[in-house]
């Protein structure tokens, strides 16, 4: 157990990396924080609508997309990359839903169905297609991500400037204009997870709002795939939103709590992966977990919020125009 | 087809990122032999002679019945997605049993994942019982976070001096080549010991997964029965990673037992269903991924699997989409055919049934619609035997007229039902008539009748035609007269 967790060297794992190498680091711990940003605004409206593990889904069937669009156009750029990703995404919600609503198969074993399925159509297309050349690559990288080969791209030039390497000027231009998408349809999407029946009779396209949400996941899910991989995306997507609503009920709030857990889980988790030589992007994952456990630890703890100070629940009465109010006692 | 590695441009990283399951997915197939042809290796397959094909082989069925077994559970409770997160969630667990000693112990191994699969679904447990966040989220939290518990282990023992590493990464997706016979072992206990609970506990397993209010009620503990199943389903899952590996095991649990639960309607038959579909995927992934170049086992297992349930989802006898597609079109078919015959019922009635014949063009008016639409929806009547032609004018025979008085009378009958009975003002109950005139039986209609008092009149005034004109017509018919079918008597 000693060679497994190395002793803890102060200067080493917290000193060094900003002292020795401070741009690899900044772009690391930058990367992680935009991927934890932007999956979890994401998050959040999954977690709203109960669709985490759609995340999931379409975290791994983005695979086959990817290496269609790669096939025929043998070459990927950035709108190849997403096109791939957006189809991948979209196909892969329509192959639930057609399941689910046509046959008696629930929605939980159609999701599974659809994308176990398409990821390993994926894996199949990628070993034919090896077959007819070899494909000289690090096994690992993708299965977990590597976020630490990051600083290593060959940075994009701007005006005879070095901007950075280009999946983090990707990432954070993503990031960007998700957060401009969300602020301004904020209303939009708030009414569609919240309550659909009401939105719908408000004369809002719930379906539209549905697969406008799934194809940004797409997007964000594939940007942040060379950083973390297929799984840990899920949790980028789940674990930062779950912390902040596991903290509040107000969905800006909770907003901005994502973004301080992606910027403290990317942090911390580049720490401990150099203290204990372990992946980065995993790292970050379980700091961001433990985050979340200590959420959940710290409101168990607190009181159980009431509906209303020293009374009980049952002594609230609905009321059409205020909503709930406390019961007054008839005298 | 080649990859340009000459190729520069830097965003080739993305995808060259995830070609990198390429040479996981080379080392994962069952044979190296390429120079071979097809027939050749078709042969070497049947021959059986190759010791680590016979375990590859034994292995995936096996595994196919373990997951079919269990996948039913999971499919007919809802949890098909329990699986995908304790599949991920076990990963630690291999690592630590993999530390435990230092060499990949299947036993070793086969105790952590079992004991960090059990712990997830605990966490999973604890978290929608004490927070508000939902299911989905919390088994998301417990696949995600388990797994990446499970990724800095491994990474962190990929950094560790000495010890047979080999072979721990893969776990990812599975290599059924590299079974022994200690895994085959394995996989056959699982299998006893999941069949032997099933086949014991089948009455208690039945009713927790189907009616567990009633289960409660009787006395049983229901969630003795459900943390079993949690227990078996880490066995299955635990003793499938082999070759499968992490990400694909839940196919195999979801993928059989779904498409089982689309042919049959009752638990046995679709617990053998899913065992057979899963033993036949386990079986064709293995011969695809010896006989075919370079295709890796577990995704091709996945994928015959997928075959499978494409095949039951669109031919299952009763819930496959074909023949659904079939009974929707008979349905609508017969409706429009059984609303043809009421508009010449009501074309006969609007002339006092002075004449037998109706022409088109009447019932294109009556119908407000073109004479070309009149003209077919009364060759399909003929086609029928609802009607015969002469000309331009058509006459209903007996086994029409038969029909068209019934299509009237039911919606007659309802109308008056809903206005008497539900209050419901005349002028409102026409739309819901129109739906039910098709699908009221004989014995409603005895009710309906008795209990309005053998009512001669719909609220609108008309005559309903009752039992005696309904069958008086044919009789007449048969005695020869040349007059047939009359105005419902007062």
């Amino acid at each position: 157990m000693n060679a497994l967790i190395p002793a803890f060297d102060f200067t080493q794992v917290i000193v060094d990396p900003w002292t020795g190498n401070l741009a690899a680091s900044a772009w690391v711990v930058l990367m992680g924080a935009l991927v934890g940003t932007a999956c979890g605004i994401v998050g959040n409206y999954l977690l709203l609508r109960r669709m985490a593990l759609v995340g999931d889904a379409i975290s791994h069937s983005i695979l086959p997309g990817l290496v269609i669009v790669f096939l025929i156009f043998r070459h990927v750029s950035t709108p190849l990359m997403f096109l791939g990703a957006i189809g991948a995404g979209l196909i892969t919600v329509g192959i639930i839903e057609f399941i689910h609503r046509q046959t008696r198969v629930k929605a939980d074993a159609a999701t599974c169905i659809a994308f176990t399925s398409l990821f390993a159509l994926g894996v199949v297309m990628l070993s034919v297609a090896e077959t007819s050349g070899p494909i000289h690559l690090d096994a690992e990288c993708v299965l977990y991500g590597e976020i630490a080969f990051v600083p290593l791209e060959p940075p994009v030039m701007f005006g005879g400037h070095e901007l950075g390497p280009p999946s983090v000027i990707r990432m954070a231009g993503v990031t960007l204009v998700l957060i401009v998408l969300v602020t301004v349809f904020y209303k939009e999407l708030l009414l569609t997870s919240f309550d659909p029946a009401l939105a719908r009779s408000m004369g809002l396209k719930t379906g539209f709002w549905h697969y406008a949400l799934m194809a940004a996941l797409s997007i964000v899910v594939v940007s942040s795939f060379e950083a973390v991989g297929a799984i840990l995306a899920v949790a980028m997507l789940i674990v930062p939103a779950m912390f902040a609503s596991q903290l509040t009920f107000h969905l800006p709030t909770r907003f901005v709590l994502t973004a301080a857990h992606a910027v403290v889980s990317s942090l911390a988790g580049f720490h401990l992966a150099i203290w204990l030589g372990c992946s980065t992007a995993a790292a970050m994952v379980v700091v961001g977990a433990i985050l979340f456990l200590a959420a959940w630890g710290l409101t168990s703890i607190k009181r159980k919020p009431r509906l209303f100070e020293g009374t009980d629940q049952n002594s609230a009465v609905f009321d059409p125009v205020q909503g709930l109010v406390p019961k007054t006692n008839p005298e | 087809m080649g990859f340009p590695r000459s190729q520069k441009t830097w965003s080739l990283l993305t995808v060259f990122g995830w070609l990198s399951f390429a040479p996981l997915a080379q080392a994962a197939r069952i044979s190296d032999i390429t120079e071979a042809d097809l027939l050749d290796r078709t042969l070497r397959f049947f021959s059986f002679s190759d010791p680590s094909l016979r375990y590859a082989l034994v292995g995936s069925m096996l595994l196919g019945i373990a997951c079919g077994l269990m996948g039913t559970f999971l499919v007919v409770r809802k949890l098909a997605l329990m699986s995908d997160a304790l599949s991920h969630a076990v990963l630690p667990g291999v690592a630590i049993g993999f530390l435990w000693s230092m060499t990949k112990n299947p036993l070793a191994i086969f105790i952590g994942a079992t004991v960090a699969g059990l712990l997830g679904a605990a966490t999973a447990q604890a978290i929608t019982s004490t927070t508000k966040h939902k299911e989905d989220a919390a088994l998301g939290f417990v696949l995600a976070g388990f797994f990446a518990v499970g990724v800095c282990l491994l990474t962190m023992i990929q950094n560790l001096p000495g010890g047979n590493k080999s072979g721990l990464d893969k776990f990812m997706f599975g290599q059924a080549a590299a079974m022994g016979r200690e895994d085959v072992l394995l996989l056959s206990g699982v299998v006893l010991v999941c069949a032997a609970a099933i086949g014991i506990f089948y009455k208690e397993f039945l009713v927790t997964s189907f009616d567990p209010a009633f289960a409660r009620s009787s006395g049983l503990k229901v969630q003795i029965f459900h943390y079993a199943l949690i227990l078996m389903l880490a066995f299955a899952i635990v003793a499938s990673l082999q070759a499968v590996g992490v990400v694909l095991v839940a196919a195999m649990l979801v993928i059989p037992a779904s498409a089982a639960f689309l042919l049959t309607d009752r638990l046995p038959a679709m617990l053998a269903l899913a065992a057979v579909f899963g033993m036949l995927s386990g079986a064709l992934g293995a011969f695809f991924s010896f006989v075919g170049r370079n295709l890796p086992t577990g995704p091709v297992m996945v994928l015959t699997a997928s075959a499978v349930f494409t095949l039951a989802l669109f031919l299952a006898p009763r819930h496959g989409i074909l023949a659904k597609w079939w009974r929707h079109r008979t349905r609508t078919r017969r409706v429009q055919r059984e609303n043809t015959l009421k508009a010449i019922y009501r074309v006969l009635e609007d002339e006092g049934f002075r004449s037998e014949s109706v022409s088109l063009r009447e019932l294109a008016e009556h119908r407000r619609e073109t004479l070309e639409h009149s003209e077919a929806a009364i060759k399909t009547l003929e086609h029928h035997g609802f009607a015969t032609r002469e000309g331009a004018d058509f006459t209903l025979t007996p086994a029409g007229w038969k029909r068209a008085c019934e299509i009237v009378r039911n919606h007659r009958l309802w109308e008056l039902y809903l206005n008497h009975a539900a209050n419901i003002p005349a002028d409102h109950v026409h739309d819901e008539a129109e739906e039910i005139e098709h699908i009221l039986g004989e014995e409603n209609v005895r009710q309906l009748e008795k209990r309005l008092n053998y009512a001669r009149r719909d609220p609108h005034g008309k005559l309903i035609p009752g039992l005696e004109d309904i069958h008086g017509a044919g009789a007449r018919f048969l005695s020869g007269h040349a007059v047939g079918f009359g105005p419902p008597r007062q």
